[in-house]
Order: structure tokens, then C-alpha cells, then sequence
């Protein structure tokens, strides 16, 4: 699997750590309801198809980023800073 | 027998050899299968399951019954395909699965009780009792069934992981492929031509066909030649591209030439990683045999594999051959063979309008039914329209049509496609991204056709990878129909053969298929076709043929069973070369390393790294004595312990103080300069992530240590807070765990060690507890921290690595004058026990604050991670297990980590268990054994005695519980 990482370029996954469902950008407030935090850190979508992902250029820049790819034909279809994805919104 | 003249092989070239100890020659260029036949060996093998007398089938990879055995000891490889083997001199190869020996082994009997043995008979038999299936019945098949033996011992040889780019992967370098790398080369496209072959050419080295007016072959060592002059060009033969993946990744496993891998330190394979931005399949086609009565007999091969015996290592199967197909391309063997001047006995041809102009005894609309002669071929049975008519012959070429080498478009979970005009599976488009099939893989079985669809689908991906693509004349070659019937299994009686890797034949689909085992997967797994060494390569299309005619379905609804990678066999060793041993993971050393061993101190991994457990001093025979020796030491003098495993992350920037203040639950943005504090870090799930010192080394700079363990993990944790959810702050932050170096100098007389040694003397006014600054030592830039992790004055002391050796150095000797000296990890865990701090043992990834007592530490004026979490009120449960101290009262003195605690008088059940313990040492400065456990309600519970029971180790013993600090609960020796 090769992920193109905005600051170096494409990378073979080796490079990147994996972290979970971009969902972890979307934090709650402190006061938000306990369902907001119980969506936040505990409920995932294990989608057939499309999914945006946190990956760690661990061995590379240690750029977070987040990878739109698909589980399906496993085609990586963007892979951008999570800074450009404020709140995690796609 | 080796014909007079003619072949690929150099005869002024002698090699010689053994098979199962006789020795025999070979010419440069063979195999060990051609020079076996060339010695009319035919007996090379015993069969999996039945030990039927096998011989060498085809003339590649495909093989599924020559299968040998060659080294011993550690590089003893098993279940080498004998077609592929390179000869080398000396090879001392060795037949399988036979005992006592290949020409008479006792295990035949097999063969004999085949009626009982047929699919699923394991399943059946080996029922009851139940208790047997381990111990007698498994033992039992496993000897009598089955491949080659490993060695057992750790492999010797070397072997090799490499990596390697380009615009075009071309796997496959016959004619397809061949013209795809020139057209890419010229296009001066980035170009790795890959085939498992000793040499280019593929199918070219096996026929008599011509290309440009030149032989094939000759046409082929043309083009490499070229190809191989140019600097954008990789040629790798002996390489198997073996598995297809995400991104245009290819995996290929090269086998280096026996004379290079001889050489020293040179590995005998080398697991490649291709990345190309577009691939050209040329992979060819795998010819299929015909099932009928006893098609396995050793003399029974592949057509196409006879006419490459003929053609290429000029040895000829047989003396008087017959030739059986049901499609043109058969007729070829004929032909090539009466070139040759070998006798042909027959040819039979199963199309009843078949037609030859070759001079030899023709049958059309006829089958071969039935093989005789148990060693080796002696005789065949012809039925004809007029009857059966035996005839004598030692050698069979079959022929039941060739099945595109379809497998790496199929291993991203791709489906190949029916075409009934080829009676065959082609490749389905697009089924691996970037990856096209051109020629015989993708159903293109003419060489024009070849040479025309390699050039075109090169010229397409070129294409799309802008290169621009020189116009480039087709060579001439032929161009004939392929004009098959399908032929899958001639109807008889008797065992006819699918699958001779597994010993499946006809009858036992046909079974598995009356079993309701209908489904291709249920089928392969009841009948074991298609498994082992060869998956099938030869039997697969067959097989399924006959479950569809067994079911009543078509071919293409039946499907195909699932192409996984590898291509053909890889062994681990390759895969895995570097991680043996010490290469498995990476080893970290302190720069006190070398000077620890030589102070003879045993060495601990710690993660990754390597640490000193205990200094032994003359005189001490078990560790626990210097650990004593080294706490007490701490206690009384002074103790130097390297401590720059921990992690140090550098934090820098106007927003350093609100991220630390965000990622710790206490404050740091309020720690004034100079200062240390030390900080508690959630997950955002409410548990404890980390703890650590942070010390305030500017406005805006802070240095933050954390354990040894969560180094790399708090590193990540960091940069994703930053990140992702504060990308506002103006802060950067790296990892500088291994350029300090950091020293713990721990003891009453630590101020006094450190004030002979520091460039200006430091004192309690200037660096109280909890504070840092800059120092130096000899002139060199060190940084003080007023930081104790055994409850003692201590200090840490951190240096540019590049001088930690010598520092160490200095500290010990400095600390020995002083009656103190090094210690380890032993005596460390012991003190920061007596002082009831924690480490990851404590932090165990499901403790929260609240559960470590800590709970203040969460700051009310402000927001971090795992702060909302860890209100929940499952998280503050005053129910719920909390850090606790024991110590022993009972008759029994030891404690042991991992056992449990339970009310003094009630049963010892798992639901009676109050808790458990995390960390124990025998505490020579109280004179007993300490624990931290955590304990059901437990800050409640000091005073209480509580029922310690270990049931692994057998230990049980009575223990009161304390406050977790047992020693200097008030701290006043470590503000000193």
C-alpha cells in the first residue's frame, strides 16, 4: 500500500502508524452531552466503501493525516494534513 | 536420452551431480529434471498420499511431482521443484516421502488401500475416540502423508530484502514480454523485466518457431541484448513476481544463480518490493493434462513440456513417444520431436475432424483410457470408434489445452472470466489497478498475436504516463489458430488423475460433489485439490470442470477457487531476511552501555532498550544481594543510574504553555522558568496515557520527560493534539530522547558529588527541589533538574550524548570515593516502590486518576484530553479498585506481582477477588517485602488485612494494607 504524504511525497505504508476513523477530530466540548463523548470516542462506522482515516507519518515528516480511501477496491483517494481539516470536516 | 545435437545447454560445459546418492552429468544450462531424463531416470518421486511412483510432469514451476530435497542440516531446503532447479556442480539432490527407498518404498500400501482412502476418508475414520485424534491418528498420517522434512535446525543461509521502482513492470519476458520492455525501453520508460526463468525467452526456448526469420530464441538473447545495454533497463531473471498489491506494489522473490550464491556473504535469495506506476502481465499460459486411467504412470507428461525437453535441453523423454491433445498446438510435439529424429509412436487427437500432414500413425476422435507399467510407462490403451487398441510406447505427451497464467490479476480479490472459445478462464480487465495482461496470460496464444499485444498494451501505458512511444515494426512470426475441444476427463473406470500434487482424481470430486460439497471452495477443501506446492496450477481448471458436470452447472458459475500470492512457493527465510536473531527488532544501547558491561552488570531488555539490572559487587552471589547493596547505598550515599531511556520531547513556541496545559491535566502554562513539575497525562477515554517531569526551560520552552515505555506513543499523542485539534497554537515539538544523555544522581551525598565535579557549585537557594538550570562540566553545556524518582536529594544530570559515556564514567568513580556507585534496574524499581511512585505496572492502560489517587491532579479551570471522560461515573466509582500499599504479616514473607487479594476469611474465588498486586521488591530499608496493588475500595481500607494468593506460584500469605508511600511520607528528603 502507498500513501502520497502532502510534504514528502508518495511513501510506502511502512512509514505511517495507523490511528482509527477521522471522527477523532471532531471533538466535543468538555460540557457537551455524555452522548456527543460516548459518539466520539467509542462509536465507528465500519463502512463498505469510502472511509477517512487518521495515518502518522511516524517514519517520515510527522505529519497527522487524514486518508480518504476505499475498503472495497482499497484505491487511496486523498491523503491531506489534518490542520487543513479543522473540526474533521471532509 | 540426450539427443546428438541441438539445445540451449553447453556441452563443453560438465556438471556433475547426484540424485539419491548415484552420480551422474549434466551440461551448463540444464536442470536437474532435463539431466534426470536425459538419464532416462523417470522414477523421481512417490506421490502425497498414496506414494504412487511419479515422475517429472512439466518443465517449470507448475511441477507437482518432481519434488526434491537438497542440503543438509540448516540449509536443507524440501520440495524443490526439480524443473527448476538449477544444476550446479555437486548438486546432491534427494527423493521425498518414500521409505526405505523411492524404488521400493513400503508405503505404496497406500496405493493399495485406496478404496478406503479416497476424499474426506480422514474426516470419516479418524472420528473416535475423540482423545486419539491428536496423539495417534494425526502422528499416524503425518508419516505416512506428505512433502519433504525440514531440517529442524535454524537455517544457515543468507538471504536478502530489497527494493526496487520503475514506469513499467513487465512480468514475464517471452515474446509478449519481451516486446513490451523494448517498446517501453525505447520510450525511455523506467523498464524491470521479471521472469522466473534462468533466461529470457519464455516459450521461444521451448518451440521451434521463428521470429523475424531468426530462431525465437535467438530473436529473444537479440532484443535482451539491447535491452540489457541501456541504463534504463533492469532485467532480473530468476525472478517469480509472486503477488500483486495495493498501489502498483508487486512482491518478487529472486533465486540467485547457483555460482553467485555460492560466493561469501551472498544470500541465496532476495525478497523483492516493486513499485511500478504501470505493469504488463506476460506471465504466458500453464498447459493441463487429461484425466484418464492411470495418466500419472512416470513417463505420462505434458506435451509443451516434451517439445521443451526436445528443443531446449535436447533430451528426449522417451524412444518411441506418443503424443495424445485436443487442439492443433499438440501436433507441434510431433513434429518437434520427429525433427529430432525420435521414433513417434502415435498420434491421437480426441477432435473426431482433426487432421494432420504429419507422417504418423493419426488417430482422430480418440482417447487415451488407460496407462500401464508402474515404474514407468510401458504401454497405453487407445479408445477408438472401432474399439481399444493397446500400444506400446515410454513416453505419453498429453495435452488437454493451456490455461492462461491468470494469478496476479486475481489477488486483489479479482475474478478471472470464461471464455468458451479457448475452453479457458482470461483475465478480467482492470482487476488489479494499473496492471494489464498481453499475450498467451490474457488468452492470445499465436506468437504474432503475442508480440502484437505486448507492444500495444506497453504503447497504452506509456501513454498514459505521457512518454512518447517510437513507431516500431512488428517482427514476423506465426500467426496459426489455437482451434481446441475441451477435454477434461475420458470416461472409464479406474483411477483417473487431477491433481498429482494431492492424489485427487476424478471419483473423489465426483464424491465430494454427492457430499453436497458443491460449492469450488467447499470442494478444494474436502478433496485437498489444489493445495500444497503447486496450488493447483495443473488441476485447478480441470477439477472444476468436472464438479460443474458433476453438479449440472456451467464452468463459469461454478467459478474458480480464490488466487491467493504467492505465485509459487516462498520461504519464510526470504520474507523474513534480516529479522533472524538479533535482526528481529532493533536494539537500542544507553551510551553507559559499554562501560556497564564492563562493570559486569547483567543486561535487561526495556522495550527496546538495553539496561543495567544490578552492578555485582566482589562477594555477591544472587542479584538480590547487590540490589539490597545498591538501594541502601541510595539511601545512605549516593547511587548513579542512567535514566535516558526515558523520553524527552522539546517543546517550543508561544503555544507551548497552553498545549502541555491541554494534553496534562494539571497546569504548566503558570510553572515559572527554572522550574520542574510533574504532570499526569490522560487518554481521551479517561485512563492514564503517561507521567513524567516537564521542566520550564524558557518562556517559551519546555522539555518534557515521559516513561520509557510511552515514549514513542506520547510523541504521536502530541503531534495529533497539535495537529488536529490545535492547530491554532504556534508550537513545534521534537523528539530529543537520543541526544541527552541523562544521569540520575540520587543520595544524600549527591550535592556533594556533583560540587566536585560541575564547573560552579550549585546549592539548595539556587536549585531547590523541583527546580533546573544550565551547567556545565568541563566546560561542556549540561542541564541540571532537582528531580528525584527514589524519594532521595537527587538530581538528573543530562549532557549531549556524545559525551555521556565519559560523564558515566566520571559520575561512578566520583560516586564510589563517596562510598556509593552504579545501580540498576532492580534497586531502582525497589526505590521508587518504598516511595509508592508509579510506573506502567501501576499505569496499566485501564487505571484512571482516581484509581491511582490522583484525581486532584485533574485541574478544574481548564479543558484537556480525557477530562470529560474521566468524570464518568463509572470512572470515579469509589467501588472500583485503587492503589494501595501491602506488606506481608503473615508466617509466608514474599509477595509476588500478579497475585490476588481477597478478604482475610473468604473464599478464594475469581469472584471473591478484591484486586490484585502490580509490583513487588524486598525493601532492605524497612527489612520487607513492599507491594502497590490496587484494591477494591482501598483508600478505605488501611490497616486492614487482606489474603494475598498467588495460584501460579503456589504462594499465600497474609498482608496489611497501607497508604502506598511507605518511606519519607512526607518528603523531607528529597527536598534534602
Amino acid at each position: 500500500m502507498r500513501i502520497t504524504c502532502p510534504i514528502c511525497g508518495e511513501r510506502d505504508r511502512r512509514e505511517f502508524t495507523y490511528q482509527g476513523d477521522a471522527v477523532a477530530l471532531r471533538r466535543p466540548a468538555v460540557d457537551d452531552m455524555p452522548e456527543d463523548w460516548d459518539a466520539y470516542l467509542h462509536l465507528r462506522d465500519n463502512p463498505a466503501g469510502v472511509t477517512r482515516d487518521l495515518w502518522y507519518h511516524e517514519a517520515g515528516c510527522a505529519a497527522w493525516l487524514v486518508v480518504t480511501r476505499d475498503t472495497v477496491t482499497h484505491a487511496v483517494l486523498d491523503a491531506d494534513l489534518v490542520s487543513r481539516h479543522p473540526g474533521g470536516a471532509a | 536420452m540426450r539427443l546428438g545435437k541441438g539445445g540451449q545447454i553447453d556441452r563443453s560445459q560438465r556438471i556433475g551431480f547426484s540424485f539419491d546418492g548415484h552420480r551422474y552429468e549434466g551440461f551448463a544450462g540444464d536442470t536437474l529434471a532435463s539431466a534426470l531424463l536425459a538419464h532416462d531416470i523417470r522414477l523421481v518421486a512417490r506421490s502425497f498420499k498414496y506414494h504412487r511412483p511419479r515422475g517429472v510432469l512439466t518443465a517449470g514451476s507448475e511441477e507437482p511431482n518432481a519434488l526434491v530435497t537438497v542440503g543438509r542440516g540448516g540449509t536443507q531446503e524440501p520440495n524443490i521443484r526439480a524443473t527448476v532447479l538449477e544444476l550446479s556442480e555437486g548438486l546432491a539432490a534427494r527423493s521425498q516421502n518414500a521409505w526405505p527407498s523411492l524404488e521400493m518404498d513400503l508405503l505404496a500400501m497406500n496405493d493399495l488401500a485406496a478404496p478406503f482412502l479416497a476424499a474426506g476418508f480422514y474426516y470419516k475414520t479418524f472420528m473416535w475416540p475423540r482423545a486419539f485424534w491428536e496423539r495417534v491418528y494425526e502422528p499416524l498420517i503425518r508419516r505416512a502423508a506428505g512433502l519433504g522434512a525440514l531440517s529442524g535446525q535454524s537455517n544457515t543461509d543468507r538471504y536478502e530484502r530489497a527494493f526496487a521502482y520503475c514506469d513499467l513492470l513487465v512480468i514475464g519476458a517471452g515474446p509478449a514480454g519481451l516486446m513490451a520492455a523494448q517498446v517501453a525501453a525505447r520510450s525511455g520508460a523506467d523498464v524491470i523485466l521479471c521472469d522466473e526463468d534462468t533466461r529470457t525467452g519464455g516459450r521461444l526456448n521451448a518451440e521451434t518457431f521463428e521470429v523475424d526469420g531468426k530462431p525465437g530464441s535467438d530473436w529473444a538473447a537479440l532484443v535482451t541484448a539491447e535491452l540489457a545495454a541501456m541504463p534504463n533497463v533492469r532485467i532480473m531473471t530468476r525472478t517469480t513476481v509472486t503477488g500483486a498489491y495495493d498501489q502498483g506494489t508487486f512482491a518478487a522473490l529472486e533465486k540467485l544463480a547457483p555460482e553467485v550464491a555460492a560466493r561469501p556473504n551472498t544470500p541465496r535469495e532476495a525478497f523483492w518490493r516493486i513499485v511500478a506506476r504501470r505493469a504488463v502481465l506476460a506471465a504466458g499460459a500453464l498447459e493441463r493434462p487429461v484425466a484418464f486411467q492411470n495418466n500419472d504412470r512416470p513417463g505420462v507428461m505434458m506435451a509443451g513440456s516434451v517439445r521443451a525437453y526436445v528443443n531446449r535441453w535436447a533430451v528426449s523423454p522417451g524412444r518411441a513417444v506418443t503424443v495424445f491433445g485436443n487442439h492443433d498446438g499438440a501436433h507441434r510435439t510431433a513434429a518437434d520431436l520427429m525433427a529430432a529424429g525420435v521414433h513417434v509412436a502415435a498420434l491421437i487427437d480426441s477432435r473426431p475432424d482433426a487432421v494432420t500432414d504429419l507422417d504418423v500413425p493419426f488417430y482422430k476422435g480418440a482417447q487415451v483410457c488407460d496407462a500401464q507399467g508402474r515404474k514407468g510407462l510401458e504401454s497405453i490403451s487407445i479408445a477408438t470408434t472401432s474399439g481399444i487398441e493397446k500400444m506400446r510406447t515410454d513416453c505419453l505427451a498429453m495435452s488437454g489445452g493451456w490455461n492462461p497464467t491468470v494469478h496476479l490479476t486475481c489477488h486483489m480479490n479479482g475474478r478471472p472470466t470464461w471464455n468458451a472459445d479457448l475452453a479457458s478462464f482470461v483475465p478480467t480487465p482492470d482487476a488489479v489497478p494499473g496492471l494489464v495482461a498481453a499475450g498467451a496470460c490474457n488468452g492470445t496464444m499465436s506468437t504474432h498475436g503475442c508480440l502484437a499485444e505486448g507492444a500495444r498494451i506497453a504503447a497504452a501505458a506509456l501513454g498514459d504516463l505521457g512518454f512518447k512511444v517510437p513507431d516500431m515494426a512488428l517482427p514476423q512470426a506465426e500467426d496459426a489458430p489455437y482451434a481446441i475441444a475441451p477435454l477434461w476427463a475420458v470416461p472409464g473406470k479406474g483411477r483417473a488423475w487431477l491433481d498429482f500434487q494431492n492424489d485427487v482424481t476424478v471419483k473423489d470430486i465426483k464424491q465430494a460433489a454427492i457430499e453436497n460439497f458443491r460449492s469450488v471452495e467447499h470442494m478444494k477443501r474436502y478433496t485437498t485439490q489444489g493445495m500444497a506446492t503447486d496450488q493447483g496450477k495443473n488441476s485447478n481448471v480441470a477439477a472444476l470442470a468436472v464438479l460443474a458436470d458433476a453438479t449440472g452447472r456451467g464452468i463459469p458459475e461454478t467459478g474458480t477457487t480464490t488466487f491467493r500470492p504467492p505465485y509459487s512457493p516462498v520461504s519464510i527465510a526470504a520474507m523474513g531476511a534480516g529479522a533472524q536473531g538479533a535482526g528481529f527488532a532493533p536494539q537500542r544501547f544507553t551510551t553507559s552501555h559499554a562501560a556497564s558491561v564492563a562493570a559486569g552488570a547483567p543486561v535487561v531488555e526495556a522495550g527496546l532498550w538495553y539496561r543495567p539490572s544490578y552492578f555485582p559487587r566482589k562477594g555477591e552471589t544472587t542479584w538480590r544481594q547487590s540490589c539490597d547493596r545498591e538501594v541502601t547505598m541510595v539511601r545512605n550515599a549516593v547511587g548513579i543510574c542512567d535514566v535516558s531511556t526515558l523520553g524527552k520531547i522539546d517543546i517550543k513556541g508561544p503555544g507551548a504553555g497552553a498545549l502541555l496545559d491541554f494534553v496534562y491535566t494539571n497546569m504548566f502554562s503558570t510553572l515559572p522558568v527554572g522550574r520542574v513539575r510533574y504532570g499526569l497525562m490522560l487518554r481521551e477515554d479517561g485512563h492514564v496515557m503517561d507521567d513524567g517531569t516537564t521542566a520550564r526551560l524558557g518562556p517559551d520552552h519546555f522539555v518534557m520527560t515521559t516513561t520509557t515505555a510511552a515514549a514513542g506513543a506520547v510523541m504521536r499523542h502530541l503531534e495529533f493534539v497539535h495537529q488536529g485539534l490545535r492547530p491554532d497554537l504556534d508550537v513545534s515539538q521534537c523528539s530529543v530522547t537520543e541526544h541527552w544523555a541523562q544521569f540520575a544522581v540520587a543520595g544524600p551525598k549527591s550535592r556533594d558529588l556533583l560540587n566536585g565535579l560541575l564547573d560552579a557549585p550549585v546549592d539548595d537557594a539556587r536549585l531547590p527541589f523541583m527546580a533546573c538550570g544550565d551547567v556545565a562540566v568541563q566546560g561542556i553545556a549540561a542541564r541540571l533538574f532537582r528531580i528525584s524518582f527514589s524519594g532521595e536529594q537527587a538530581y538528573e544530570i543530562a549532557i549531549p550524548a556524545r559525551y555521556g559515556d565519559s560523564l558515566f564514567r566520571l559520575l561512578i568513580a566520583r560516586a564510589e570515593a563517596l562510598g556509593g556507585g552504579g545501580y540498576g534496574m532492580e534497586a531502582l524499581n525497589v526505590l521508587r516502590i518504598e516511595k509508592g511512585f508509579l510506573t506502567h505496572a501501576e499505569m496499566d492502560g485501564r487505571t484512571t486518576a482516581f484509581d491511582l489517587g490522583l484525581e486532584r491532579m485533574i485541574s478544574a479551570r481548564k479543558d484537556c484530553i480525557g477530562k470529560a471522560a474521566a468524570a464518568r461515573p463509572g470512572l470515579v466509582d469509589p467501588d472500583r479498585p485503587q492503589l494501595v500499599g501491602i506488606k506481608p504479616i503473615g508466617a509466608v514473607k514474599q509477595l509476588t506481582a500478579g497475585a490476588h487479594l481477597f478478604e482475610k476469611d473468604a473464599e478464594v474465588t475469581r469472584e471473591n477477588s478484591q484486586g490484585h498486586v502490580t509490583s513487588v521488591g524486598f525493601s532492605p530499608t524497612l527489612g520487607v517485602f513492599l507491594g502497590l496493588a490496587f484494591l477494591k475500595q482501598g483508600r478505605a481500607r488501611h490497616g486492614e488485612v487482606v489474603r494475598l494468593v498467588d495460584h501460579l506460584r503456589g504462594i499465600e500469605t497474609l498482608c496489611e494494607v497501607s497508604d502506598p508511600v511507605f518511606f519519607d511520607p512526607d518528603g523531607g528528603r528529597a527536598r534534602g
